[in-house]
């Protein structure tokens, strides 16, 4: 078990292209880190990095204490579980999880009694003499991790290790990997483009774009400090809505009517003229289901709904505004850079499974200004973040971890469990 | 999906000096030429020196039998030739044969590879085995087995269909062109049809069989199924299918060797190039001869490739 | 599919069977036919007669066909196994290395193996003449390189794109070095691809007839194919007939063993590489 520390990775390919610009990253030993960003971000290279099958262009990869810029995959004794799998076709489920013990000489009888102990913790018993070519994708995923944990790896890399599962195997083997990594302890590395993975697995999350970190921190601070525009839009879902807004004496004019800010926000925002607000749909409810001792916190207005989407435990509405010229170039660049299509400016909100708002009528909405961010269009950058408060998310988060580990750890799991 | 940026969505900054492949890449590079270098080195020693050779012998009055009398001739063996009456002979008996061939083929090699992907899973093994084995069979055990089934004296055919009217105990199928022709054409159907109908049948096998089911349930009868969705989806590969057999087609030589060595007119191009050289040793028509027929098959890869687009990264399995 | 769709699909199968075995009985029936039957106009000889092997195998005939034989079986047995060393390599780079010149290598690969032959014997029958190749070994070998190296590199590259390469590195992290991670993971995974490779080089050096009957003279190097050629040619025998069919059918024992045993390596050879066959 090691921790593992970048500083200032870069990589550029023939074409001097930076895939991955200026990285300084600290993965502390135990943690559960997860690379995340849309395609294109760098995330996958830089894992690579980690494990030496890409090189390092300039600045150092540092794992437990040594330098391993220079060093072949094999010597840094790292294990990692691939998109596809990399399963060896021409190997028995048994020989596979085996490999990384046959290359390293282990004797037979401990050979047997860690893959039986890895092929226990993944139940992949009554298997073990299949080829990979007749298992299902949840069993040749288990068995790529059988291939991971066998090996005492000073850490694991994952890269998009669910994204050829449907959806409903995706979860389950998430839930897996959670219990897997608190149960073992040790330092993971996990990339993937999908946040829900992100938010539910990571005790911190990096989030790239072209290369650059834009905010590490864990995932409840993301959600509700994002450092800017990008973060914003890409954590959470349905994603964050941006209103265009402007600013008249504090406050904020947007097509939903006028919200006022309290005055240590307002003053956040300084002297600006159009300015991009971002409210979560959950910031959202139906007004006439709004506890009146709650609604003086936010503003109501009324509008018109296209669609509902009621699931039950939930309910969604999209609402549509006209929004000025200049700013939605800039929302569909944001869109466009977050992998997504959005067609048409609409805002998307959460509102109670009970209430009886329909599509094609007007109804009155009420929003939590508390829960509003202001962002600049220009930059992207988040002027109402309060850094305290998002650092007190992430040490929270980072208290709670230590003791899951500690009595992971107290009540004596190990493989073998 | 990968993380690393195609070089293609964002142009190289023009500022940065151009220092060069990077190490690794350009150790990819001399490596690549270290392990395919030795192959590509002997493809062209025994293709382009014997073609440069050729090429230049063909500028030359030349009989081996005659070395003393070698002189240079420049193009006149090439005037010789083309204002010969046996070239454009051979010419029209090679294009004869590539054109009854590959058209007949292509239609058999069709049906069969439908009917080898309908054919039931336990007869299918059989029925690949069987269509294996015209194609593996050497050309020459094929011509002599045509050849004989034909003859006058060894034959069977003439007794078994003696009941066609023109044909009778007494029939010489290799005394006249037309008949030779048809034996000729025959044998190398039978032999080269299974190659035509297995790269077809890969070409069915990759059209997705959701576009059938698509097209039925837009009301496509079989034939419009075949015509308009699966035909078109699998141009690709019957375009590689018919430059290949068109090809090798056009240097039939093996066939016409055994069964009528030339007679009746029935001479190919190839086999022309033989006569004069190995046989005659004529080298300095024969070079000319086998330059014009190099020369020709090379358009016909070219007309191929740019006239019906064929796309050969197809053929590599790229697509 | 109705019942009586799949009749007609079984119909239709064994149409095509009796298609491509039909010749090749008919060859082996005349191969069994003595002298006095071979004009019975018939299929089916009325005697079976081992006569016409004997000929060629211990007769008379046994002194042109049993060097050929083995000719026939040396020279394409190293012209295979020449071929397949060179373009594992080259399929290897092709596929596993970017480089530049990987379009030129193929590029000339397909141009070889669209060349007319006849074009490259002219020229080699001089050469060989010249520094003494001809009516030798080596004399066919380097030729039938022209025949086996396009259509292996093709084959080869095609079936060597579809191993997957991420098993390398993943053999790596697992802790192999470069030599381990090729030894114990890609050779087994190439194996087969190779493997197949060879058979279809074998089958073309195999088919080979103008190199045969143009760069030898003599049974000193003289391939099947060329002997059978000439066999007619040969005033020895007063009816060549028998004996040619009897060498025909000797010569195609081992492709058919080839195909019954190896038939679904083929098919995806020939359909992968899509090259001249």
């Amino acid at each position: 078990m090691a921790s593992v520390e970048m500083k200032n990775i870069v990589k550029k390919y023939g074409d001097g292209f930076p895939a991955v610009n200026d990285v300084s990253l600290d993965i502390a030993d135990g943690e559960f880190m997860i690379l995340v960003g849309p395609s294109g971000c760098g995330k996958s290279t830089l894992l690579r990095m980690v494990v030496g099958l890409e090189d390092i262009t300039s600045g150092d990869m540092i794992i437990g204490g040594t330098r391993v810029n220079d060093k072949a995959p094999r010597e840094r004794n790292l294990s990692m579980v691939f998109q596809n799998y990399a399963l060896y076709p021409h190997l028995s489920v048994f020989e596979n999880i085996a490999f990384p013990l046959r290359l390293a000489k282990t004797p037979e009888a401990e050979v047997q009694e860690k893959v039986r102990a890895a092929a226990d913790v993944l139940e992949l018993h009554e298997h073990l003499d299949r080829k990979p070519a007749n298992l299902s994708g949840g069993q040749r995923q288990r068995v790529a991790m059988g291939r991971a944990i066998v090996r005492d790896a000073d850490a694991f890399l994952f890269d998009e290790p669910l994204s050829n599962l449907d959806a409903k195997l995706r979860g389950q083997m998430r839930t897996e990997i959670a219990r897997l990594q608190r149960r073992l302890g040790i330092t993971t590395i996990y990339v993937t483009h999908d946040q829900t993975e992100a938010m539910t697995l990571g005790d911190r999350v990096c989030v790239l774009r072209r290369g650059v970190i834009q905010q590490v921190a864990s995932p409840r601070e993301l959600y509700e400090q994002p450092v800017n525009l990008f973060v914003a839009g890409f954590i959470g879902s349905p994603p964050m809505n941006f209103l265009p807004a402007k600013l008249r004496n504090g406050t904020l004019a947007t097509p939903f009517g006028d919200i006022t800010l309290d005055p240590k926000r307002g003053a956040d925002i300084g002297d600006r003229d159009l300015v991009l607000v971002g409210i979560r749909p959950e910031a959202f409810d139906d007004a006439s289901l709004v506890d009146e001792a709650k609604k003086p916190y936010g503003s109501t207005f009324r509008a018109r709904v296209d669609v509902t989407e009621w699931l039950g435990d939930s309910q969604f509405a999209y609402i549509p505004y006209e929004a000025p010229e200049e700013v939605v170039e800039q929302l569909k660049e944001l869109s466009r850079e977050l992998d997504s299509e959005a067609l048409r400016t609409q805002a998307v909100v959460s509102i109670d499974s009970t209430s009886r708002i329909r599509a094609g009528r007007e109804a009155e909405f009420w929003l939590d200004a508390r829960k509003v961010h202001v962002f600049d269009p220009a930059t992207g950058e988040n002027l109402t973040r309060d850094s305290d408060a998002g650092a007190e998310l992430t040490r929270l988060a980072e208290e709670q971890r230590a003791e899951e580990i500690d009595e992971a750890r107290a009540s004596g799991l190990t493989v073998e469990g | 999906m990968t993380t690393t940026v195609p070089p293609t969505t964002t142009a190289p900054p023009a500022t940065a000096p151009s220092t060069g492949a990077s190490d690794r890449a350009r150790g990819e590079q001399r490596l690549g030429w270290m392990l395919a270098g030795p192959a590509f080195a002997v493809m062209l020693l025994v293709t382009a020196y014997p073609i440069g050779q050729a090429v230049y012998q063909s500028l030359f009055a030349y009989r081996l039998t005659d070395p003393e009398n070698r002189r240079f001739v420049g193009l006149n063996n090439y005037g010789v030739v083309l204002s010969d009456a046996i070239w454009w002979q051979s010419i029209g008996v090679t294009v004869l044969i590539t054109v009854i061939t590959v058209v007949v083929e292509l239609i058999l090699g069709f049906l069969l590879a439908l009917v080898m992907a309908n054919a039931l899973k336990s007869i299918r093994p059989v029925v690949r085995a069987a269509i294996l084995l015209p194609y593996a069979i050497i050309t020459v055990v094929s011509a002599f087995a045509w050849q004989f089934a034909f003859d006058l004296n060894s034959g069977f055919v003439n007794s078994w269909f003696s009941w066609i009217p023109g044909i009778s105990a007494d029939t010489d199928w290799f005394g006249s062109f037309g008949s030779s022709i048809l034996v000729i054409c025959l044998a190398e159907i039978w032999k080269t049809t299974p190659f035509i109908s297995l790269l077809i049948l890969a070409g069915l096998a990759q059209v997705p069989d959701v576009l059938q089911e698509a097209a039925k349930v837009d009301g496509a009868s079989w034939w419009q199924r075949m015509w308009k969705v699966t035909i078109p989806n699998m141009k690709a590969a019957i375009m590689v299918a018919l430059l290949f057999r068109t090809l090798d087609a056009f240097r039939v030589f093996d066939s016409i060797f055994v069964m009528t060595a030339g007679a009746n007119g029935t001479e190919s191009v190839s086999f022309l190039a033989y006569r004069q050289t190995i046989a005659r040793l004529e080298v300095g028509l024969g070079s000319a001869v086998s330059v014009l027929l190099f020369i020709a098959v090379v358009l016909i890869a070219f007309g191929f490739i740019k006239g019906f687009k064929v796309d050969l990264s197809q053929a590599r399995g790229e697509k | 599919m109705s019942a009586k769709e799949r009749n007609w699909w079984i119909v239709a199968g064994v149409v095509i069977v009796l298609y491509a075995l039909f010749p090749i009985a008919w060859i082996v029936s005349l191969s069994f036919k003595a002298p006095a039957d071979i004009a019975n106009g018939q299929f089916l000889p009325t005697v079976f007669t081992w006569a016409n092997y004997s000929q060629i195998l211990t007769g008379d005939a046994a002194a042109l066909f049993l060097p050929a034989l083995r000719n026939s079986f040396g020279i394409c047995l190293i012209a295979t196994f020449l071929a397949c060393i060179l373009s594992m390599f080259a399929a290897y780079a092709i596929a596993r290395l970017d480089f530049k010149g990987k379009k030129l290598i193929l590029s000339t690969a397909l141009a070889v193996a669209i060349f007319p032959v006849i074009s490259i014997v002219t020229p080699l029958f001089n050469l060989w003449r010249l520094i003494g190749l001809y009516d030798t070994w080596p004399g066919l070998i380097i030729p039938y390189l022209s025949l086996t190296l396009p259509l292996s590199i093709w084959t080869m590259s095609a079936f060597f794109r579809e191993i997957p390469w991420e098993m390398e590195q993943a053999a790596q992290v697992d802790g192999a070095t470069s030599w381990q991670a090729f030894r114990k993971v890609i050779v087994p995974l190439a194996a087969p691809g190779v493997f197949t490779t060879a058979i279809l080089a074998f089958f073309l050096a195999w088919n080979d007839f103008v190199y045969g009957i143009s760069l030898t003279s003599t049974s000193a190097a003289r391939p099947v194919p060329a002997a059978l050629g000439l066999f007619s040619g040969a005033s020895q025998f007063e009816d060549p007939t028998g004996a040619t069919a009897a060498a025909a059918v000797v010569v195609t024992i081992p492709v058919i063993i080839l195909v019954l045993i190896f038939q679904r390596r083929i098919v995806s050879g020939l359909t992968n590489g899509a090259v001249k066959g």
